[in-house]
């Protein structure tokens, strides 16, 4: 079967869960940005819980179904119609063939997953179907959908009408937002007045955001410690030897703007990092929305690892509660 | 050098060989990484080597931060004592120096430049001491680059050039990034060349173009289908300059996918290359080119 695209929304792409390997050639691993939610959309449709869905940002598409389906909507609180009747997000529902699923305008968070009984089942690409543009890699011909595509779907049952995840069980940022980082890498280049007030400041989201990073603005510019500039890093103070970078990693450019990198990072370049949003916080992230109050908090790796497990026991719960 | 380890949140670590760039920090961090990868350690996920530094992934679940740490530290020891000596090859890249496509882009972003009045090529020869732009190309093109690091995006090889440091071009990066840089512009970034292998973002200062796509997602082009990134870390790089109609000739090859990149095989030394560097260069050229 197939779901044809009437409009494609804002920057609809098809992700999985990445394709992890390839990061030391500038390969990202990719896939969806909230990995919570789209692990939630396949376990409610009935697919394995990497199968690909459609990740929207801010706007979804219209989508015209060729055949019957189960179909699930979740993370950001974008609200489907079918043939314009309102459906509940976190909801399986059943799709007859010829009814157009829409959406209604963005009430909370950024990027909602829209997942298909039997998956979307564009060829996979080194491991992978996620949609790696700059590559050209994965999704449909390695680019967002567009009008006029038609999206193979998979072969599967689908699961019921009407299962659902729990509000409680869910997690969207509503108003500021802490983002949970290790401070580490090149921590020690900026003075500790500048560490202090890269905690102390209120950042805010700015509208340079995507899967490659989010840029936040507001705070107050670093200072750093006087050193003359190895070779061949460059000389601007915030200037590094070129350098991997991890995901999550916070880099200064000229010591103004923080960029958090995300699954499609850049793998390396030549400005330093002063720490790491760790894992729990990354899915957060990809649900923020431009002009999001946000503050960043220092952890030790025992937090760390801790937040970690507790996100790993949330999806055990939704799990639980689907079985 | 002692390396410096830090944690890169709970999934990486990130290992800094040392602070300036150097052949002997890149051998070190390529022999420690491909320690690594032979140790077949639990929980690692990628394994990337940089230019002087290198990072892991590891999965936290599989193998706590800690016994990581632990792990990349026991086979810094080992890895000290491998010789600097690999098996590579060197491969001839053409380069249409001052082409028409990055012009048209670098006058787009004048706004952005250090010398809004000169070309990119124009103010680094100026500020690295030549009175010519075919100076600045003679020394750009005339001993070869290693290819230090493959990242940014799609196999982009990040190259170091092969002469003494007296002798290195160095150039700063664009004031601010640029939103755009032409697939296969050859261009330079502190010490680094690099070749922009798909279009996109950039900050390097940029030379010219070369008809000899570096990755091909479809793996269509001859010499990619194997895999569909053609540099790997340790390959050698000797620019050949090439005009109008050479560059055109190439375009046409590659469209008929019957072009082919002059490549050969050698094994680099890096203590035989420190004792006398041009002539280690000249044997290398001897080796490409067979007279």
């Amino acid at each position: 079967m197939a779901i044809k695209v009437n409009n494609p929304g804002l920057a609809t792409t098809i992700q999985d869960l990445g394709r992890p390997g390839y990061y030391h050639l500038g390969i990202p691993i990719g896939g969806a940005m909230d990995r919570f939610a789209l692990h939630c959309a396949n376990l409610l449709v009935g697919n394995g819980e990497g199968a690909a869905c459609l990740e929207c940002v801010f706007m979804g598409p219209e989508l015209e179904f060729t055949e019957d389906a189960t179909v699930a909507v979740t993370g950001a609180d974008l609200p489907p119609k079918l043939d314009g009747e309102p459906r509940a997000t976190w909801t399986s529902f059943k799709v007859k063939a010829g009814q157009v699923l829409s959406f209604d305008f963005l009430k909370a968070g950024a990027r909602a997953y829209i997942a298909v009984s039997g998956g979307i089942d564009v060829p996979v690409q080194l491991g992978s179907r996620s949609t790696y543009a700059i590559g050209a890699l994965g999704g449909v011909d390695g680019r967002a959908i567009a009008a006029g595509d038609e999206l193979p779907v998979g072969s599967g049952a689908g699961a019921a009408e009407g299962r659902s995840v729990p509000a409680n069980m869910r997690r969207m940022p509503s108003g500021a937002v802490e983002l949970r980082m290790l401070p580490g890498l090149y921590w020690h280049r900026i003075t500790k007045e500048a560490g202090a007030h890269f905690f102390e400041d209120t950042w805010k989201v700015a509208p340079e955001c995507d899967r490659m990073g989010y840029r936040f603005r507001g705070g107050r510019p670093l200072d750093f410690v006087p050193r003359e500039q190895p070779f061949g890093a460059g000389s601007d103070p915030s200037n590094i030897v070129d350098a991997c970078y991890p995901y999550g990693s916070i880099q200064v450019p000229g010591g103004t703007e923080p960029i958090v990198l995300h699954r499609d990072a850049v793998s390396g370049g030549g400005y330093f990092m002063l720490g790491t949003v760790i894992s729990a916080d990354m899915d957060l992230i990809g649900q923020m929305q431009p002009h999001t109050e946000t503050r960043f908090v220092a952890v030790d790796m025992d937090q760390a690892l801790k937040a970690r497990k507790e996100r790993h026991a949330a999806l055990d719960e939704v799990r639980a509660h689907l079985s | 050098m002692e390396n410096r380890y830090s944690f890169g949140g709970d999934e990486h670590i990130f290992v800094e060989v040392n602070e300036e760039m150097s052949l002997e920090a890149f051998f070190k961090s390529l022999s420690i990484t491909s320690a690594v990868k032979e140790a077949e350690i639990k929980g690692v996920t990628e394994i990337c080597p940089a230019n002087a530094s290198f990072q892991i992934k590891f999965d936290p679940d599989v193998i706590h931060p800690d016994d990581m740490l632990k792990e990349l530290k026991s086979l810094e020891v080992a890895a000290e004592k491998a010789e600097s000596r690999i098996a590579t090859r060197i491969v001839e890249v053409p380069v249409f120096y001052q082409d028409p496509w990055t012009h048209e882009t670098l006058m787009r972003f004048r706004e952005r430049h250090q010398d809004p009045s000169a070309t990119d090529i124009e103010y680094a020869a100026r500020i690295n001491g030549y009175d010519t732009v075919d100076k600045f190309i003679e020394a750009h093109s005339g001993a070869p680059w290693f290819v230090s690091m493959v990242g940014f995006v799609s196999g982009l090889p990040f190259l170091y050039q092969m002469v003494e440091r007296a002798r290195q071009i160095e150039v700063p990066k664009y004031l601010r990034p640029r939103t755009d840089t032409p697939r296969l512009t050859v261009g330079i970034g502190g010490c680094f060349g690099c070749i922009y292998s798909v279009r996109g973002a950039g900050g390097y200062q940029m030379f010219g173009i070369t008809p000899m796509p570096i990755f091909d997602p479809n793996q269509e082009i001859n010499y990619l289908s194997d895999f569909m990134v053609f540099f790997k870390p340790g390959d050698i790089v000797k620019w050949k300059p090439i005009g109008r109609e050479e560059y055109d000739e190439a375009v046409a090859q590659v469209e008929a996918n019957t072009f082919t990149p002059r490549t050969h095989d050698v094994t680099f030394d890096l203590g035989e290359f420190e004792k006398d560097i041009d002539g280690y260069n000249a044997k290398l050229m001897e080796g490409l080119y067979g007279n």
